[in-house]
């Protein structure tokens, strides 16, 4: 298990200076000059020379690599450099929103297993009956639906029509969480309850329950002693794995519900060709998401007895 | 897998013959939405980009079927444009990626060593990212555009096909087709295109048909946010949101193109799952 965890960290290390240079190198070889942008954003007229002493000032008349590597010294001191905008450091505008999505994540990730989890269990102990069948269309459909227009479809109905919820921002309580929440949670669900479906009816199928109905057991106690013991680690896996897509997706939605995360701050971004805050948003996702892998695979390793007790080789 | 034991041959044919059935009909329906994207110009009833304000915001119904944008346009006309941008959009980039992916997939199988564990690294590299975080990012900076937009999605996902060729291969390497085909003189280029392409084919095809429907969804959100298709074109993404702030007052500039962007990628995804299902049974019901 030691070994394994010191390797996992090794191979951390490639990754995480490929992110942060295929990030710089995005942002640098753009284009657009990020001085020109600057230029544009401030209003101001600068002149050719003005514009090379800038240049040299933030380094930008040196090779690529050595920009790179003096760059990935700022940003391991948390220096991000300053929104081309309002000239606000970037990091501390990221840590500001993050809570926002952070929250916005785990109501969806919560409501996410509370709707697959029994839904991908009844699924699959049902399997090719009227149950099955209507939980398999459902996710069907929920999986054919592009994010943008479900929450358009929710604002539509539960704040137009029936005038229940608002229709944006995060400024009214709870009330506010819940459109956002549905949009993220039903277009993950749809994917989760067939994974969960997939996992049980694997297990379902595998010899032990046959050798324990032959014993008699009652298939409610090999449901849940057996079966669902067995699945659920593969289950949790496969939500972490799911948190990719999710990460994404809070981009779209965030800004649609005007919810105030780092999703909305990108694209707002976007828009303004604000570089720096568009770099600190995919480094972090980046490592945030190479995190969550990691983390996962680790609990998996440790949780699983047959890789903790036996092989090593993982 | 106990499920196919209790079958009799006669339920079996059945069943394959329920699954070609099934291929026949979505098929027909998938080629219907791309020969509607082809013909495109020739279907629509007004012009879709000619504006008329005299028109605008009408309710669906009478002579303008869908309804009218804010400029007047005929929602129809648009939605029919529109699948041209779209679907071509994401079969060209599914095309892309295919091509891209499993030949390096083909390459790093079949030579190993260290251009196996290079292109491997780059590939994780790219697989660390949250997709749609980085196609943002590589189409942010290249300011937008259909094109790019498809540039960007490639970026993110071609190490999918490379994994799956590349495993598809290690398992045929040492086949002893493959060592006969070598040692009766097959160079290079004919070990890859006779035994190893055709033999590694299914797989690939299953990911790629697959991914049709979730490309479209993810052009569409790119459109969305801007940094797609721009306006005037008809593109389902962009003219959603363009239509956000009627949505109260006119929905319908929301709903046709949402129906219509729904109903193809649900038209993709049935293709997709049938194809899976006629390729590679043992997924089945998956």
């Amino acid at each position: 298990m030691k070994k394994y965890i010191t390797r996992r960290f090794l191979q951390l290390i490639p990754i995480l200076f490929g992110i942060t240079f295929l990030s710089f190198l995005l942002m640098n070889t753009g284009t657009a000059d990020s001085i020109d942008v600057m230029e544009n954003n401030t209003g101001g007229v600068m002149s050719e020379e003005e514009k090379d002493i800038l240049r040299a000032e933030l380094g930008l008349d040196k090779p690529l690599v050595q920009q790179y590597i003096i760059w990935l010294g700022k940003t391991v001191r948390g220096d991000m450099g300053e929104s081309f905008v309002s000239g606000q450091p970037v990091s501390a505008l990221f840590v500001s929103k993050l809570p926002a999505t952070i929250g916005l994540m785990i109501t969806s990730i919560l409501l996410t297993v509370f709707l697959s989890v029994p839904l991908g269990i009844l699924s699959a102990v049902r399997q090719n009956r009227i149950t099955d069948y209507l939980i398999r269309f459902f996710s069907f459909i929920g999986n054919s639906l592009p994010n943008f227009f479900v929450s358009l479809l929710l604002i539509w109905f539960f704040s137009l029509k029936l005038k229940l919820l608002p229709v944006m921002g995060n400024n009214a309580g709870w009330k506010s969480v819940i459109l956002p929440t549905l949009t993220l949670a039903l277009s993950m669900a749809s994917r989760y309850t067939r994974q969960v479906r997939a996992t049980v009816l694997e297990e379902l199928n595998k010899d032990y329950v046959q050798g324990a109905r032959a014993r008699g057991i009652s298939e409610k106690r090999i449901l849940y002693f057996s079966v669902l013991r067995a699945s659920m680690l593969t289950i949790a896996t496969l939500l972490a794995l799911s948190i990719g897509s999710l990460l994404g997706g809070t981009a779209i939605v965030e800004s649609i519900f005007m919810w105030d995360g780092v999703g909305k701050m990108a694209v707002d971004a976007i828009t303004m060709r604000d570089y720096p805050v568009i770099q600190v948003y995919v480094i972090w996702m980046a490592v945030i998401y190479v995190c969550v892998n990691l983390f996962t695979d680790m609990i998996y390793h440790y949780l699983d007895p047959r890789i903790r007790l036996g092989r090593e080789d993982g | 897998m106990r499920e196919k034991q209790k079958m009799t041959v006669g339920k079996q044919r059945a069943a394959g013959d329920y699954i070609k059935i099934k291929m026949i009909l979505f098929g027909t329906l998938a080629a219907g939405v791309i020969l509607t994207a082809v013909f495109a110009p020739y279907l629509v009833p007004y012009d879709p980009y000619e504006q008329d304000l005299g028109n605008a915001l009408l309710p669906p119904g009478g002579a303008h079927l869908l309804g009218t944008d804010r400029y007047g346009r005929d929602m129809l006309s648009r939605v029919i444009m529109g699948s041209r941008t779209t679907v071509f959009a994401a079969l060209l980039l599914v095309a892309v990626i295919t091509v891209i992916g499993s030949a390096a997939g083909i390459l790093c199988g079949y030579y190993g060593g260290k251009l196996d564990a290079f292109l491997m690294r780059v590939s994780d590299i790219f697989l660390a990212f949250p997709g749609m975080v980085f196609a943002i990012a590589v189409a942010s900076v290249m300011s937008g555009g259909i094109l790019n937009a498809v540039i960007a999605l490639a970026c993110i996902s071609w190490p999918k096909y490379a994994r799956v060729a590349r495993s598809q291969v290690l398992s045929i390497r040492n086949m002893p087709y493959m060592a006969a085909a070598k040692l009766s003189g097959s160079g290079t280029f004919k070990m890859i295109c006779r035994h190893v392409v055709p033999n590694i084919a299914g797989p690939v095809i299953v990911t790629a048909v697959l991914d049709i429907g979730t490309m479209m969804m993810e052009i569409a959100g790119l459109s969305f946010l801007g940094l797609g298709a721009a306006p005037p074109t008809a593109e389902w993404g962009s003219m959603m949101s363009n239509g956000r702030s009627m949505l109260q007052t006119s929905p319908w500039v929301i709903l046709a193109p949402g129906t219509a962007i729904f109903l193809t990628v649900v038209i993709f995804n049935l293709v997709g799952d049938t194809v899976r299902d006629l390729l590679d049974p043992r997924q089945k019901g998956r």
